[in-house]
């Protein structure tokens, strides 16, 4: 499992990166993609809209299922990968740099994690 | 308690994400996903541990009066080494299950069953049946392992005397040494695509798979049988059919002989012309169709979706539908409501795919 050191995660298997100009990507950390399996749709939010701490900004579809992805953050998005929309898939080939979208923040969710704790995390979820 | 199938330990030795289904514990994918599996079986070939479908053995002199009367398709004129696929209804016309019925001699029947319907089905013919016959459950005894793509053939010539396979669609042969396992072995499959169905001893059934496997077979899980039988629009129990669709509707015809009397006959020549009809939609807007979701005209709701996934292979999101006639006219626009947004689709024939019009 891949979790680089420079990102924050969440519980919900999301990962923040902070930017140089104090704005966050957001996307899905490699063990979600894992979990997922080959992903074949993504939605995603528009610029602008706001977005809040735990709650859904946007869905990949795998071939078997939907998932919500929730955003780790509160603010507003200024920028989406709109390259994810044709290609879901660069999701399962390479999740940190396949973002979903860059916020703009207003507050981050409590519980975010550095990488040490998230891959404990998932190791625990893993053998649930 | 969901059962083990006689393969548990290897397909977690493969790296299988094992789920429960059917009460047993399967893989849903190995490690390569289910759209390089789905690919390998369209491509290559691949096999599939179908260890949890149910079989039963039916025989005696009275045996084939009996499949007669309780099944919907006509065995009369099935010969010796041939298979038949049939509905199993309720007197008011709803499925109990859909089987396929083996013929091993004049007198003796091998039934194959949906996995979660098995004990169902084995209880509903047994309460049914009338004269000298007898009914033997042989779910536990038999493990099943299915090798089906275009290299079946060649990689099943390894391991087994060629000349011994059966050749046309949907006959069989009762013994075939496969890596030196006796195996019951049919022209079948729930895929689409060429390839066989095989039949062991449980015991034999890590020897055949692992042979396979050796020469080429990509292992396929849940995942990949589910999209690949999608794409090639074969029925799903508790899908297409179930207690409340019955098999016109579904568009089985080629399945029901309604001039023999069988159970559930009578409710259906009494419902008269189907209501419903099932359709392909192929999604043209954005998003994933799924199973039991609505479908509109306009603002009317004329249906529900029934399956409904990305299909890899046709590379397009498709589903199956139940819509009125007015709607079954190929390239007419519905809409699917899919997580409370509108998305477009287009009525499309059946299948989405097909072995004999494959692009090459």
């Amino acid at each position: 499992m891949n979790c680089p050191k420079n990102l924050k995660y969440a519980r919900s298997h999301e990962y923040v990166e902070t930017l140089e100009n104090g704005h966050v990507r957001i996307g899905l950390s490699d063990y979600a993609q894992s979990e997922l399996g080959d992903l074949v749709f993504v939605n995603l939010p528009q610029e602008g809209d706001t977005v809040s701490a735990g709650e859904p900004f946007a869905d990949v579809e795998s071939v078997k299922a939907v998932a919500d992805v929730l955003s780790p953050v509160s603010g507003t998005v200024c920028a989406i990968n709109e390259d994810l929309l044709d290609n879901p898939q660069h999701i399962n080939e390479d999740p940190y740099n396949a973002w979903f979208a860059e916020v703009e923040v207003d507050g981050y969710s409590e519980d975010l994690m550095d990488s040490d704790a998230y891959e404990a995390f998932c190791e625990e979820e893993k053998n649930a | 308690m969901d059962k083990k199938t006689p393969l548990y330990d290897l397909h977690v030795e493969l790296g299988g994400k094992i789920v429960p289904f059917g009460g047993f514990l399967l893989p849903v994918q190995y490690p390569g996903g289910i759209i390089a599996e789905h690919k390998a079986v369209r491509e290559q070939a691949g096999i599939f541990d179908v260890s949890h479908m149910g079989e039963a053995l039916l025989e005696g002199p009275d045996a084939l009066k009996n499949l007669n009367a309780i099944l919907t398709n006509q065995f009369d004129n099935l010969k010796i080494g041939g298979c038949r696929y049939t509905i199993m209804l309720y007197e008011d016309g709803g499925c109990v299950d859909d089987l396929i019925v083996y013929r091993m001699g004049e007198e003796t029947f091998f039934l194959v069953l949906n996995a979660a319907n098995a004990q169902k089905d084995i209880a509903y013919i047994r309460e049914h049946l009338t004269g000298e016959v007898t009914f033997t459950d042989l779910c536990d005894k038999t493990a099943q392992i299915a090798l089906q793509g275009p290299q079946a053939k060649s990689i099943l010539a390894k391991l087994a005397d060629e000349s011994a396979f059966p050749t046309g669609y949907y006959t069989f042969v009762k013994h075939l040494q496969v890596a030196g396992v006796d195996c019951l072995c049919s022209r079948t499959g729930y895929t689409g695509e060429f390839g066989y169905e095989l039949y062991m001893a449980p015991e034999h059934a890590e020897t055949v798979f692992r042979a396979l496997l050796e020469n080429g077979a990509v292992p396929c899980g849940l995942g990949a049988r589910d999209t690949l039988r999608l794409e090639a629009a074969m029925p799903l129990y508790g899908h297409e059919i179930n207690e409340e669709i019955d098999p016109l509707t579904a568009g089985l015809d080629f399945a029901v002989k309604t001039d023999k009397p069988f159970i559930g006959r009578d409710a259906l020549l009494k419902k008269g012309e189907p209501t419903l009809h099932r359709v392909g939609l192929e999604v043209t807007g954005r998003g994933v169709v799924r199973e039991h979701m609505k479908v509109f005209a306009g603002e009317e709701e004329i249906g529900f979706t029934t399956s409904g996934t990305f299909c890899p292979y046709v590379n397009k999101g498709c589903a199956m539908a139940y819509v009125p006639a007015a709607y079954t006219q190929p390239g007419t626009e519905v809409e699917v409501e899919v997580r409370s947004r509108r998305v477009s689709c287009r009525v499309v024939p059946l299948p989405f795919y097909s072995r004999t019009r494959k692009k090459s």
